[in-house]
């Protein structure tokens, strides 16, 4: 297992260097001057001399590479061109919203998807399958910010269930889960959706193995065959599916906050894409690429401790 | 010489893909946003720029069936002429991403060796960085327009084109029929383009119109975020944006293009999925 372990994330690091290096490439190589983008068309040469020398992008591509890999390594992320506040203190600022509001859906997704996945497989074909396979496509058709302004107009605006603006009174619990209610309910059904999907097409397969045969054959109820023996297989791929879905997810969340007005990773990103805050942008997209490969590495040694087989190959 | 049928779809997937009837449902609403978009003028005559301040913000009526915004502008006429956009970006950039993401992964499956594996490496780490993050931050840079936002989509989409493409290849590669060009002396090109390709092709056009719906998706998130087309063209995106600014007094300028976009991704789903059950054996067994 350790070695394992440490293969995977001996793996990582060339992928980590892969994705900086993308990053590095994608702010610096595609057409368009940060300088002039950053300061507009009206914009004097000086200025836009001066704002250049100030990004270090008068240097040769090279050492400004180097500059780029060594802050990573040293854990700096650079600098808000605005605020002046580091990448770092800008993100944990704003983390535990988002991640509230991410776990939050995780949750929903995995109480609601689960049962009707195994539902749907069970009755395969039937009615209740067709059904929910249709919920399930058209919860995965809706571009997060639709489902957002439907569930507003609806019990903010209609019923006026839940508050319009997400503002909680500080240290009202009861208050603070009225206002995280609608966004993670939108973000929890794309998760449903998701989650739905793939249980079905596990358990469909689990269902046609030979030891969900044995086990029927040994005359244990039906239930207990579902449940103990094939659910348990069949939450495998599930588990990975949830762990690959969290870049979505955080897409998603981007959305999410702008219609509910809540502060995360998402205001923070169109906050920096507004004021034109291009070295925060820069950080913010290390630090994605980042958690999404650390994600994806994590996702793998889960499914190993899972499943003993995966080790070996 | 005509390539046997190496990765080419089990027979009958054109009687298999009309047995099913959400493909059909998938046809119907693809169709009917098609032809919206192409006869918006004759369905809907008025002119989706022309102001009118004094029918702003006005409920549906009869003049109007879906009311007016902001500025006075009819929101169907809008709304139909806002399909072309969404259709055009969404084709243009699924066209982009299947051309080059195909050629991409042909390359790493035909060559092999250390490319191979570089390419598919950098392929795991676009493949997994969030569509819509990915296209903001490149519009971002490039600043938007019609042609970056295209430029935008297909970078994120290249990489499920050029997985799927890759793995054929590399099957297709070892083949006898391929082999045997060689030994004529074929050069790679005209292996690839008349061996290779023909027999990869009906994989990819299921990718493309899964992906289909994905692209009109993000352009419309973009366009939500306010990095789509500029005002005042009209676009889905762009018209649930200024719907949402008032959506208290104004609650169906932001409902009407919901729902296009809702009925136009389903249908593009739907139909992608009918399309993939039919072609994949694999899949059939679901």
């Amino acid at each position: 297992m350790g070695e394992f372990l440490l293969r995977r994330l001996a793996l990582a690091v060339p992928t980590l260097l892969l994705a900086m290096t993308a990053v590095f490439l994608l702010a610096r190589v595609v057409p368009g001057d940060p300088a002039l983008v950053i300061l507009g068309d009206q914009a004097t040469q000086e200025a836009l001399l001066a704002l250049r020398v100030k990004l270090g992008l008068d240097r040769p591509l090279p050492a400004q590479y180097l500059d780029f890999l060594g802050g990573i390594l040293r854990g700096d992320l650079g600098r808000s061109l605005i605020t002046g506040k580091s990448v770092w203190a800008e993100v944990l600022a704003v983390i535990p919203y988002t991640l509230e509001l991410t776990l939050a859906a995780i949750f929903l997704g995995v109480l609601f998807g689960v049962p009707l996945g195994v539902y749907a497989a069970v009755h395969r074909n039937a009615l209740p399958d067709t059904l929910t396979r249709l919920f399930s496509l058209a919860g995965l058709s809706f571009p997060a910010f639709v489902s957002a302004v439907l569930l507003l107009l609806v019990f903010a605006i209609q019923l006026r269930w839940f508050p319009v603006i997400s503002a909680p009174r500080a240290g009202d619990v009861l208050d603070h889960l009225r206002n995280l209610a609608l966004p993670a309910a939108n973000l929890g059904l794309i998760m449903t959706a998701y989650v739905t999907r793939v249980t079905r097409s596990s358990m469909l397969n689990v269902l046609g193995e030979d030891y969900v045969r044995t086990a029927r054959a040994k005359g244990i109820g039906r239930r207990a065959v579902l449940w103990r023996h094939a659910l348990r297989n069949a939450l495998i791929p599930v588990a990975t599916v949830v762990g690959l879905y969290l870049g979505t997810l955080i897409g998603n969340s981007v959305l999410t906050e702008i219609v509910f007005n809540r502060p995360g990773l998402g205001k923070l990103i169109l906050g920096a894409l507004n004021q034109r805050d291009y070295t925060l942008l820069q950080g913010l997209m290390v630090f994605f690429a980042g958690l999404i490969v650390l994600a994806n590495a994590a996702t793998d040694i889960a499914y190993g401790l899972i499943d003993p087989r995966v080790r070996y190959r | 010489m005509s390539a046997p049928a190496a990765v080419l779809p089990a027979r009958g997937w054109t009687r298999r893909f009309r047995a099913n009837p959400t493909s059909w449902l998938g046809v119907a609403l693809i169709a009917a946003v098609v032809l919206a978009a192409l006869l918006a003028s004759t369905i809907w005559p008025l002119d989706p720029l022309e102001q009118n301040v004094a029918e702003r913000l006005m409920a549906p009526t009869a003049a109007h069936p879906l009311g007016t915004d902001t500025f006075g502008r009819d929101v169907l006429a809008r709304l139909l002429h806002a399909a072309r956009i969404s259709l055009l970006i969404g084709a243009f950039s699924i066209a982009l991403a299947m051309t080059i993401g195909s050629a991409i992964g042909i390359a790493a499956g035909y060559l092999g060796g250390w490319f191979d594996a570089a390419v598919t490496s950098l392929l795991d780490v676009l493949l997994s960085f969030p569509t819509l993050l990915l296209g903001l931050m490149v519009v971002a840079m490039l600043g938007p327009s019609m042609g970056n936002l295209v430029i935008a989509i297909a970078i994120t989409e290249l990489a499920p084109f050029a997985r799927v493409a890759r793995a054929p290849t590399i099957t297709l590669k070892g083949r006898d029929f391929v082999e045997a060009g060689r030994a004529l002396g074929f050069s790679d090109l005209r292996l690839v383009v008349v061996h290779i390709i023909p027999n990869l092709l009906s994989e990819v056009v299921v990718v493309a119109s899964l992906w289909l719906a994905t692209a009109i998706r993000t352009e419309a998130s973009l366009s939500f975020i306010g990095l789509g087309v500029k005002p005042p063209t009209a676009t889905w995106g762009g018209m649930i944006r200024e719907g949402f600014e008032n959506i208290l007094d104004a609650p169906w300028l932001a409902l009407a293009p919901s729902l296009a976009i809702l009925v136009t991704v389903l249908g593009l789903n739907l139909l992608g999925d009918g399309l993939r059950d039919a072609i994949d054996p694999r899949a059939r067994r679901d």
